[in-house]
């Protein structure tokens, strides 16, 4: 164990440094409070998300249906792909760490090799959480939306769930999505689904087959699916509208609290991502035109990686917080 | 910059790699494995660790968060060499830190559990 006691002897200076304390550099030290701070920021953000949660326990989403997909695959996958996203994180730090290292023993080329590496990782998850949003957004079954702002998803009687786009009887109307160049007053519409709530109740009465699953979970944290008419009780009563995909007001998987958080958060945290791909970048051309080697050491990159591995680090609690728990 | 006095021993000395890439290639191994343990337990979910709780959590949720701190323990002692700084420095980053999230967490989580027994249990519905 170090002493933690500072030298305060007369022949050194006294202010300005002059002792080195924590025997950092500058710009480390900095960045290190930096990352308190916004460690700070990011647990104000998860906090406020379990805020919440605890608040709508009884209502939350459950994570393992909402993120169910895998790019140019159909099918049910709960989990898969964020586990991918992780991986391609905790590989971009462990490729920034070996350009760290590169950069200690002077070997120029292993760090561009490195830090190339760990550019690419940083883009495949920017990719990726772009990706995830547009499933997000898209949504998967769709459902109804009641008076109250809760939603009624559909099952078929073996537990399925049904997409309303299948069982909807389309009533033929006039109506379309109307434009801005249709009417000298008009304004705007914001778009229509591709089902109305009179077409999905039609179909839902026509089909005896299906059944209606609250977003309030039992005592074992599953849904509570209601029997066939408590159902069509339900959907006459409070059934209001069509809700396809998730946006900031509304949620076809649950709560919108939900999809705010996790557009915020994970956007957020995207956000930082992306500006650690452009620092990446930016080192990595200072590297290759040999700044770094005149100035006779790489402590640029440790600290753009100390900014990286804390992206990661964040990573890693989002992902509980948001996928696990 | 000379300073080669990487400290290149994890569980406490008990795990000593010959040298700083090494610990690097190790300390990933061993991050895979706790994120394998993750999903696997997420996606399999035991019954007698979702039907247990401990301060209104379950047992998965506390397992989930105990590895995510081992986790953010090595990315910040190994990938962010808090291992080799100075005892100072790493207090001064570290503590203040868990100090100030534990807190907020404390009273945030308590009050949300609060407000969903006011919704559960008592008439009123919004408006306070």
């Amino acid at each position: 164990m170090e002493a933690t006691v500072a030298k305060t002897s007369t022949d050194q200076k006294t202010w300005d440094g002059g002792n080195r304390p924590l025997n950092a550099s500058y710009g480390k030290m900095m960045m290190w409070f930096f990352i308190v701070s916004d460690a700070l920021t990011f647990s104000g953000f998860l906090a406020a998300y379990g805020f919440s949660r605890f608040k709508f326990i009884d209502s939350w989403p459950i994570a393992d249906e909402v993120f169910t997909h895998i790019p140019f695959i159909h099918g049910n996958f709960p989990m898969y792909y964020v586990a991918f996203m992780t991986f391609i994180l905790i590989f971009s730090s462990v490729t920034m760490v070996l350009a760290v290292d590169a950069g200690h023993h002077m070997k120029k080329n292993k760090v561009i090799v490195y830090l190339f590496l760990t550019i690419i990782g940083g883009a495949i998850f920017v990719g990726s959480q772009a990706w995830e949003w547009g499933t997000f957004i898209k949504g998967t079954y769709g459902a109804v939306e009641t008076k109250g702002g809760k939603i009624l998803q559909f099952l078929n009687t073996d537990g399925e769930r049904q997409a309303i786009t299948d069982f909807a009887i389309s009533i033929p109307s006039e109506r379309v999505t109307e434009q801005s160049n249709d009417g000298i007053w008009f304004q705007s519409e914001s778009p229509r689904t591709s089902v109305s709530f009179e077409e999905v109740k039609k179909g839902f009465l026509a089909d005896e087959s299906l059944l209606i699953r609250t977003q309030y979970l039992n005592d074992n944290g599953e849904r509570i699916i209601l029997s066939r008419a408590e159902s069509i009780a339900k959907l006459e009563k409070d059934g209001k509208l069509i809700v396809e995909g998730a946006n900031l007001k509304h949620n076809e998987y649950g709560t919108p609290l939900f999809a705010d958080f996790f557009f915020f958060i994970t956007g957020f945290h995207g956000f930082h991502v992306f500006s650690g791909v452009i620092f990446n970048i930016l080192v990595f051309f200072n590297v290759i035109i040999g700044t770094y080697e005149r100035r006779g050491h790489y402590e640029m990159v440790e600290k753009v990686g100390l900014y990286w591995h804390f992206v990661d680090l964040v990573w890693v609690f989002v992902f509980t917080v948001f996928y696990l728990v | 910059m000379a300073h080669e006095e990487h400290n290149l021993a994890i569980f406490r000395g008990r795990l000593k790699f010959k040298s700083n890439v090494q610990k690097i290639w190790g300390v990933f191994i061993l991050l895979s494995i706790i994120t394998i343990i993750e999903v696997a337990l997420g996606i399999i979910k035991p019954e007698f660790l979702t039907s247990n709780t401990l301060f209104a959590l379950k047992y998965l949720n506390w397992i989930f968060l105990a590895l995510t701190i081992v986790k953010a323990y090595y990315i910040t002692w190994d990938f962010m060499h808090m291992r080799d700084e100075k005892m100072g420095l790493r207090r001064a980053v570290v503590w203040t830190a868990v100090f100030l999230i534990c807190y907020l967490l404390f009273i945030i989580l308590l009050e949300g559990d609060y407000i969903y027994n006011v919704y559960a249990e008592n008439y009123v519905k919004f408006d306070f």
